[in-house]
């Protein structure tokens, strides 16, 4: 099963088992990891599940839909590599993927 | 006193939320949560939606896993109905007779649909939308070509229309108000919204007053009281809920519309709270009582009130939002539109699928609705929250970026 490593605004270090065909907000959500909000429970809806996709990760990681690129530009603190975890889903090839959590959802 | 028994009635999203939190934020002791439905806590939002259509199954709803609550000490106790609260003995009673004795309570009953009572109300496929089972039920009346009668337009009515005609059943919405989404939304937005389902191919009709549902053993016809009829395979009635307070009632936790709570979500008990859609709560931004149905506030109250039992009190103070998929419309709302007095429109209701709706009150922005424009949405919700003054001209021109407003 693909390990997902989450690091939370603190340094607080999670690697977590994902199973594929799940999302990165659902790993999260499944440990109770603090971070991610995800109310919407993942249609794209609220911007409560963003975080940061770690550099070397960026090309692996399928594009953004332009929704999804509406809502992260206006998140606190965007940044280049700001995702929304609910539209990444997990494939093996995602084994090992870093993600680093904001220090607060809007 | 975090190392005691904290008992949580109803497995629902904020009833699972509030015992993970307590975990969350340290509480030591056992935390049982009673759910009179047979499922872990899920995501009732795709009922009408994904998991009406049948892409989701009932796993795919599931908030978290069996493996997740068991792994950090959560039980849960399902299929069963709490009867009694004996706040004296600080004990509840099943329906069963069992008893189980707590430290500390949360109540997370939220609410059931409020079903209408007219002639024919009880007759096979007449059809309500709430939970799993409800979804369930439908499931097995669709089919191409069947004709479905809604009966309700507001967001349940409206998703649902939508979700049968992408299935393609035969369709039609009867509001018995002047238009639909009259009590959420200004008339502008439900033009919109009507035109779109219109496009797609909803009949609906409004002012309608239904005085009849008729049939055999299976509803076949939908009568009104302006002599209209309208055949029916199946009827899905969504005229809006009720909180389940009766079981606070009779334990004489203060109700009015909803179990009265604070900032903290306590009740008038100091030994139990309460979360979700049976809460009714003083809202300082809109100056009055809410009682909200939503997921966020089913999240945030839980988080606060897990805050409270764990002794570590975190004011409830979020501002409400909520979302509607339908067709290739997303719709999210920021805050609540109730009494506003002025209205600023961002494109053009009457054509296209695009459009958001900023509601002001007194000069001040209390809501945002936001079709298929999340900036609108994402931006609106800071206007509002932080009370932010912005010109209307540029907020009414889509051609002036959003987020060029708030700087």
């Amino acid at each position: 099963m693909p390990v997902i490593t989450y690091i939370s605004a603190d340094g607080a270090i999670n690697d977590i088992e994902v199973e594929s065909g799940s999302s990165v907000m659902q790993g999260a959500v499944d440990s109770m990891i603090d971070g991610i909000v995800a109310e919407c429970g993942g249609s794209c809806s609220c911007a409560t599940c963003h975080c940061y996709v770690d550099d070397a990760w960026q090309d692996k990681v399928p594009a953004a839909s332009e929704m999804e690129k509406d809502m992260l530009e206006c998140v606190l603190e965007p940044e280049p590599n700001s995702r929304l975890s609910c539209q990444i889903n997990i494939t093996d090839d995602l084994d090992g993927l870093v993600v680093r959590l904001p220090k607060s959802q809007f | 006193m975090t190392d005691s028994c904290c008992v949580i009635v109803g497995a629902s999203h904020a009833g699972g939320q509030l015992a993970v939190s307590l975990r969350q934020q340290g509480w030591q002791g056992r935390i049982l949560v009673i759910g009179e439905e047979p499922y872990l806590p899920y995501n009732r939002p795709p009922l009408s939606k994904t998991f009406l259509s049948g892409q989701k199954q009932v796993n795919d709803l599931l908030i978290r896993p069996q493996a997740q609550y068991e792994k950090v000490g959560i039980e849960f106790l399902l299929g069963q109905n709490v009867t009694v609260i004996d706040r004296v003995q600080k004990k509840v009673i099943l329906s069963g007779g069992d008893e189980i004795s707590y430290g500390k309570l949360a109540l997370a009953t939220g609410a059931r649909v409020r079903t209408l009572e007219i002639l024919g109300s009880t007759l096979k496929g007449v059809l309500y939308l709430r939970d799993i089972g409800d979804v369930e039920k439908i499931r097995q009346h669709i089919g191409p070509g069947k004709k479905a009668v809604i009966v309700g337009g507001g967001y349940i009515g409206l998703e649902t229309a939508a979700m049968l005609r992408q299935l393609n059943l035969d369709v039609t919405l009867l509001e018995s108000a002047d238009r639909i989404l009259n009590r959420i939304t200004a008339p502008e937005l439900s033009a919109f919204y009507a035109r779109v389902h219109e496009e797609e191919g909803v009949r609906i009709e409004t002012s309608v007053s239904i005085t009849e549902f008729a049939g055999d053993t299976h509803v076949s016809e939908v009568k009104c009281q302006d002599g209209s009829m309208y055949p029916a395979d199946l009827v899905i009635v969504g005229i809006g809920v009720l909180p389940n307070t009766e079981l606070a009632e009779t334990a004489e936790l203060k109700t009015s519309n909803g179990i009265l709570v604070d900032g903290n979500c306590l009740t008038n008990d100091p030994d139990i709270v309460a979360a979700g859609d049976c809460t009714s709560h003083f809202n300082a931004f809109y100056d009055r009582q809410l009682r909200l149905e939503c997921v966020q506030n089913a999240m945030d109250q839980a988080k606060a009130a897990a805050a409270t039992l764990c002794g570590k009190p975190n004011q409830y103070n979020a501002l409400p939002w909520f979302w509607s998929d339908q067709y290739d419309l997303k719709l999210q709302i920021a805050g609540l539109s109730n009494d506003f007095d002025e209205l600023v429109l961002r494109g053009d209701p009457e054509s296209g699928r695009k459009i958001a709706a900023f509601y002001y009150r007194s000069g001040k922005v209390i809501a945002v609705d936001a079709v298929n424009s999340p900036q609108e949405f994402m931006i609106g919700k800071q206007i509002i929250s932080r009370e932010l003054e912005v010109d209307k001209r540029k907020l009414s021109d889509p051609a002036v970026a959003m987020k060029s407003l708030i700087v």
